[in-house]
This record gives C-alpha cells, sequence and structure tokens, in this order.
C-alpha cells in the first residue's frame, strides 16, 4: 500500500528546499541558456579557415594566383609566406599553422600537364608525364582537419585557365534530408537536449539521497512509516518538471536562435522527453543509493556523463564506432534519448517508429526505480 | 498497569571484532522513563537502533510493545517516536513545515493535523517561531522542535538519544518537564545520557559499559545498594593526597570536586574513615566527612571493572 500523501510530503519539502535554494534553481535555468548559446554557435563541424602557410618557390603570378584559388575556397586562410619546407614543418610543430601549402619551383610545367586543369591531353600514366601541382604538408593529428585538407586534392584548377568550370559529371546524385543546408546547429540542439538533461537531472537525484543522509535526515526518516517507493517517487517529480523546464528552453532558444525546426508533434515529443527525464532520474536514484557522500555521487554522475556525451552520437556518429562499444553505449538512456529526440524534431518521426527506444527506456526507468528503492533499506545493519 | 513494554534477552551486536552490545537482559515497564547511562561508546545508541529495529542484533531476543523485532519494525513505527541525538528534521524548512511534514509522514488525517500542529505548538512553546527557519533557532528551540515533530503521532513509546547534550540548564529543565507530561499520557520512555543530573530523573536506570550491562534499578535503590561508602577529603594539598591514594587495596576510586576529593572505599572496609585517616598520615590537617553516596559515585564504582 502505497500512500499518496507520503509521497505528496515527500514532494513539497523538496519544492520548499529547492524554493529556497535559489543557485540551483537558478543553474537549472542557466545551464540550458548558456549551454545552448555556446554550443549552439561553437560547434560547426563544417571546418572552415583552417590557418595555413605558404612556401611559395616559385613565386611566379602563377603560383599566387594558385594560392589565392586555394584562399578562396575558405576552407583554408592563409596567414604565413614562408620560404622553405624546413620553416613549413617548424610553424606546424610549432602550431602557428595547421597546414603549409608548398608550391614548387617547376609549378608551371606541372600545371601544364595536370589533369586537373583539363587541357585535354591524353591522361598520364606515370609520375613522370603527370606529377601533383602542388604539395601540402598537414598536422594530420586532427583527422577533421587532414580531411577538410585532403578535400582539396582534387580540386579543380579551370578558373586559374578561365575554363568553364562544369566539366565534372557527379557519379552520384545526393539529396541531403532534414537538415539540406548542413547546418551543425540543426543536429547539435536537439542533442544538446540528451547530454544537458543527462547532466542535470542524474546530478540532481543522485545528491538527494546522499545528502539526507549526510545532514543527519536520514535517521529521522527510517524511524517513519515512509516506504522507500515513497521517498523516491517523492523525490523525482518535482524534477521532472524542472527537466521539461529545460526542454523548453533548448528546444524554444534553439528555434528562435539557431532556426532548428521541430517538425515533429509536441505530444510525441512530451512522451520522449518525460520518458528520459524518469530514465536519467532513476539512475541519479541508483548512484545516490551506492554513493557514500556528495563527492561520490558527483564522481559517479561523471562517470556516466561522459560517455553520455562522447558515446550516445551526440558529438561522434554512433554508426562509427566498434560493435562492442555501440553495444555499451545502448546501455546508456542517452544514446537511445539522442536518435529519438532528434527523431522527433528533425525526422517527425511517430511513437511507433521510436517504439524500441520507447521500450528501452520504460525498461530502464522501471528496473533503475526498482534497484533504488531495494538497495534503499531502512535498516543500518 | 505494569506491562512490560520492552524486554530483550541476550541481546548481542557485533561490528567485526567489536562487541557494541553483549548478552543485554532489559525489562522496562509501562509509564516508566528508563536510561541508558554510559559514556560514549558504552552501546547506547547502538542497543537503541535494535530496538526500533534500525539494526538487527547478532544474536538475542528482543520484544517490543508485544511484538518480536526487527520482524516488526515497519508495523511498529506508527507505535514508536524516536528522537535522533542530533537535529534530524530539515533545517532549511521552517518549524511549521517541519512539523506538517512530520503530520503527513505519519499520516495524521487532514482533518485533525491542523489541531494537532496547533496543539504542539502551544506545548513546546513555539508559537513565536511558526515561520523561523528551523536552522536558525537555537539548539533548545530545535531540540523543542525534534521533540514536537517525535511525539506528533503520539507514540506509545519512545526513544531520546542524549536528548539534552546540546542544551543550556534551563532548557533541560523544562525539557525533562515536557517528558513527565507525556508519561503521564501513558508513554514510556527510553533515554540515554552521559548527564548525571539527567540520569537521576529516570525512574530506573541501566549503567552500560562496554555493552555490558553494569546495574540496573531506581537511581535511589543503586544508591542504596552502592559496595562502597563515600569519604570526603577537606585540606591542604588535594592533588598530592590524591596521588597517596590511587591504586591502594580498597580504594575504589579518588576524584577531585572544587575544593574535596572525594573518595570511594570498598564496602569491606569496616572502617571507611580510620582506614583513610591511617593511609594519609603523612599529610597534617586534613578533615574526612563520610557522605551520602551519588548517582556519580554509583557510575564510577559500577564501570571500575576490568576493561574487556
Amino acid at each position: 500500500m502505497i500512500s499518496p500523501r507520503r509521497i505528496a510530503a515527500v514532494l513539497k519539502k523538496e519544492l520548499l528546499q529547492l524554493r529556497r535554494d535559489r543557485m540551483t534553481f537558478a543553474m537549472v535555468i542557466m545551464i540550458p541558456l548558456i549551454q545552448l548559446l555556446l554550443f549552439g554557435y561553437a560547434i560547426n563541424t563544417n571546418l572552415r579557415h583552417v590557418p595555413v602557410a605558404v612556401v611559395d618557390q616559385s613565386g611566379t603570378e602563377l603560383s599566387r594566383t594558385l594560392a589565392q584559388i586555394v584562399q578562396a575556397t575558405q576552407v583554408v586562410t592563409i596567414t604565413e609566406q614562408l620560404t622553405t619546407p624546413q620553416e613549413a614543418e617548424r610553424a606546424i610543430t610549432e602550431s602557428r599553422v595547421r597546414a603549409a601549402l608548398i608550391i614548387p619551383p617547376d609549378v608551371s610545367q606541372r600545371l601544364a600537364r595536370s589533369p586537373s586543369v583539363g587541357l585535354g591531353l591524353p591522361n598520364a600514366t606515370n609520375q613522370t608525364s603527370s606529377r601533383p601541382v602542388a604539395h601540402w604538408i598537414v598536422d594530420g593529428s586532427d583527422t577533421m582537419v587532414a580531411s577538410a585538407i585532403k578535400s582539396m586534392r582534387t580540386m579543380p584548377l579551370t578558373e586559374l585557365l578561365k575554363q568553364p568550370p562544369n566539366r565534372q559529371v557527379p557519379t552520384f546524385e545526393v539529396t541531403l534530408y532534414f537538415n539540406p543546408e548542413q547546418r551543425s546547429a540543426v543536429n547539435i540542439v536537439p542533442g544538446l537536449v540528451g547530454v544537458i538533461l543527462t547532466m542535470t537531472m542524474i546530478l540532481f537525484t543522485s545528491a538527494a539521497i546522499v545528502r539526507e543522509r549526510e545532514r543527519g535526515n536520514m535517521e529521522m526518516l527510517i524511524n517513519t512509516p515512509i516506504r522507500s517507493i515513497e521517498l523516491m517517487i517523492g523525490k523525482i517529480i518535482p524534477y521532472i518538471f524542472l527537466g521539461l523546464i529545460q526542454v523548453a528552453i533548448i528546444l524554444g532558444l534553439g528555434h528562435v536562435l539557431f532556426d532548428v525546426p521541430i517538425n515533429g508533434g509536441l505530444g510525441t515529443l512530451l512522451v520522449v522527453t518525460l520518458l528520459f527525464i524518469v530514465a536519467s532520474l532513476s539512475l541519479g536514484l541508483v548512484i545516490s543509493t551506492l554513493a557514500q557522500n556528495q563527492l561520490q555521487s558527483m564522481q559517479m554522475t561523471i562517470f556516466v556523463l561522459l560517455p553520455s556525451i562522447l558515446m550516445s552520437g551526440f558529438m561522434f556518429p554512433f554508426d562509427g564506432m566498434p560493435p562492442p562499444v555501440q553495444m555499451i553505449a545502448q546501455v546508456l538512456p542517452a544514446t537511445h534519448f539522442m536518435d529519438m529526440i532528434r527523431g522527433v524534431v528533425l525526422r517527425d518521426a511517430s511513437l511507433y517508429e521510436l517504439r524500441w527506444g520507447i521500450l528501452w527506456m520504460i525498461g530502464f526507468a522501471i528496473f533503475g526505480l526498482l534497484a533504488a528503492t531495494l538497495r534503499f533499506k531502512k535498516r543500518l545493519g | 498497569m505494569n506491562d512490560v513494554v520492552v524486554s530483550t534477552k541476550g541481546l548481542t551486536r557485533q561490528f567485526g571484532e567489536n562487541i557494541a552490545v553483549n548478552n543485554l537482559d532489559l525489562e522496562i515497564q509501562t509509564g516508566q522513563i528508563y536510561g541508558f547511562l554510559g559514556p560514549n561508546g558504552c552501546g547506547k545508541t547502538t542497543t537503541m537502533r535494535m530496538l526500533t529495529g534500525l539494526l538487527t542484533p547478532s544474536s538475542g531476543a528482543i520484544s517490543v510493545l508485544g511484538r518480536s523485532m526487527p520482524e516488526a519494525a515497519e508495523p511498529l513505527k506508527n507505535e514508536i517516536g524516536y528522537m535522533t541525538q542530533i537535529f534530524s528534521y530539515y533545517r532549511d524548512l521552517t518549524v511549521l513545515e517541519n512539523l506538517r511534514f512530520a503530520a503527513e509522514i505519519y499520516g495524521i488525517p487532514v482533518k485533525t493535523a491542523k489541531d494537532r500542529i496547533d496543539e504542539l505548538l502551544h506545548t513546546y512553546d513555539l508559537t513565536t517561531n511558526i515561520n523561523q527557519l528551523s536552522g536558525s533557532m537555537s539548539g533548545g528551540q530545535r531540540q523543542k522542535l525534534a521533540l514536537a515533530a517525535t511525539v506528533m503521532h503520539r507514540p506509545k513509546l519512545l526513544f531520546l538519544d542524549e536528548p539534552t547534550s546540546a542544551v543550556d540548564p534551563e532548557t533541560r529543565r523544562t525539557f525533562w518537564e515536557q517528558l513527565f507530561d507525556l508519561v503521564d499520557q501513558g508513554a514510556t520512555m527510553i533515554v540515554s545520557t552521559h548527564f548525571m543530573d539527567e540520569a537521576e530523573r529516570c525512574h530506573r536506570l541501566a549503567i552500560l559499559q562496554h555493552g555490558v550491562k553494569k546495574a540496573d534499578g531506581s537511581p535511589r535503590q543503586l544508591m542504596d545498594d552502592l559496595q562502597a561508602d563515600v569519604v570526603e577529603v577537606e585540606g591542604p594539598d588535594l592533588r598530592k593526597v590524591k596521588h597517596a591514594l590511587d591504586g591502594k587495596p580498597k580504594i575504589l576510586s579518588t576524584a577531585q570536586v572544587g575544593s574535596r576529593l572525594r573518595v570511594l572505599v570498598d564496602k569491606s572496609e569496616p572502617q571507611p574513615v580510620d582506614m583513610l585517616r591511617g593511609q594519609l598520615a603523612a599529610f597534617p590537617g586534613l578533615s574526612l566527612t563520610p557522605q551520602r553516596p551519588n548517582l556519580e559515585d554509583v557510575f564510577v564504582s559500577a564501570t571500575r571493572g576490568p576493561e574487556q
């Protein structure tokens, strides 16, 4: 027999405490607000303006034009002019630049034979007859920088010879759904909902039981007729509302500031988010029954938070991870949520299309709540 | 009227190697204030926690209000009140909010809860602090609030773990008056303390040391049964006198109280004053007077046994 009155008592008490804890309440609002602004602008997977150096060993009008064409792609920004490849290497080591374009003295001969200018010469089959026009040396440690430079490997140089550029016929036609302009914010903002909810929801509840223990309230509580499940439910309900406020802030501001569409139904969105909030809260409760003090609960929260950011598909595509890691990542509610929230917000997915994620989330929440309830003993030993 | 409310047989609790409570037999009757007197770490709190079902005994049997513990711990929560040593209600809630919380947790019907809270606010003199955060109140006021919340559901059996250790003597006096009022209304109480004046107010006492019950009885009875005579020594050089007596046969203990030295002499000595005078022949100008034993003497003689 669960007593709604006792649940209400705990709930009311939590709200009163929350109301007096102005800082926590302010953070509930400020965390999503500031992080949305920061990440919405900051995270950009389309790499632009990589600082590079140019080593122009040719010193001709041709080489200068070549450098200008490279700069005009906006992939790189030429920040230094150097004279030797050795200087370029040093500049990369000192991380003044990420890459250097070395234009050899014989650039005009090389250009004449290059297929990229499309003079209609027969395709060369050996290196002596056709060599690259110039040479990039790149700090390849960051794969995103490396691939941005590599994307220029076969760039057409038709402009150099004032030829019409539309000579290339693509092998495939590609149509980009859901984010045709390829704006990172469209992917980042819904994902941010998952990251921020993971952080705040787990953090709030993971401290919940521990705090009562640290302040000595637990000794009083275990001497009352309250049942563990009543305590657990009473403790998570207030935070469900806080979670929903955060979601509204992120998606609302994301829509206004970053023009992130909300294509799905609000009902579907509510169901998916509620489930994720409850799953995160119940995970927090489990942590709370494991941790002995607030520092431990904080450490455990971060232990969950980092994979929820790095492995959930928020930052790096889930499909790129090796299968064993994918299995681990799928334990986390955040992984399912990333897919679901993007599904609802961007792809207008229905509850039925998201059924597996939903089922997992329900299972996770029930399991967490039960585990926390069973772990929380009204006994000391 | 003299029903047994709490009884234990061979109650023992071990924490690893350490025996916190050792083979404890208790019998506590209705309408009594029963005191556990002993130094810190003597097993008072452990015993209370076993009696309330928070700790499972390593061995032994407990019966509380006719039911066996810890099995009946949950159903008995509605009949038991436990006031913890440290204030354990919410410091960031006001007096009224804390009392409301207690009323709701104990399932006091909504209709009667308001009256009950008003009654408690008046009884425990908290009417002027209704909207004060309990964390900002004085120790004495907080203690009153804790008692008010603990008796919210009119428990038949009340456990008070060192209830007045952080309270001034005046507040302690009124606090005890309130305890006697509760007893008058039919409650039974178990109080742990290390204060003699507090112990002296109990109907019955158990003196605990290292988890063993060293003495059990009413304070008067314990003082009458003391196996020692008390002699007070007055005069110069009391510190040297004390060192001269310490460890001598039949001298149970010496303790300086202001300008007097209180000496406990074993009952087997027929002439304690003469014996002491003989021992202290080297110190001129001392006056020796026999005294009535007090509870501290009882406590000292009960707990001076071999360390376990």
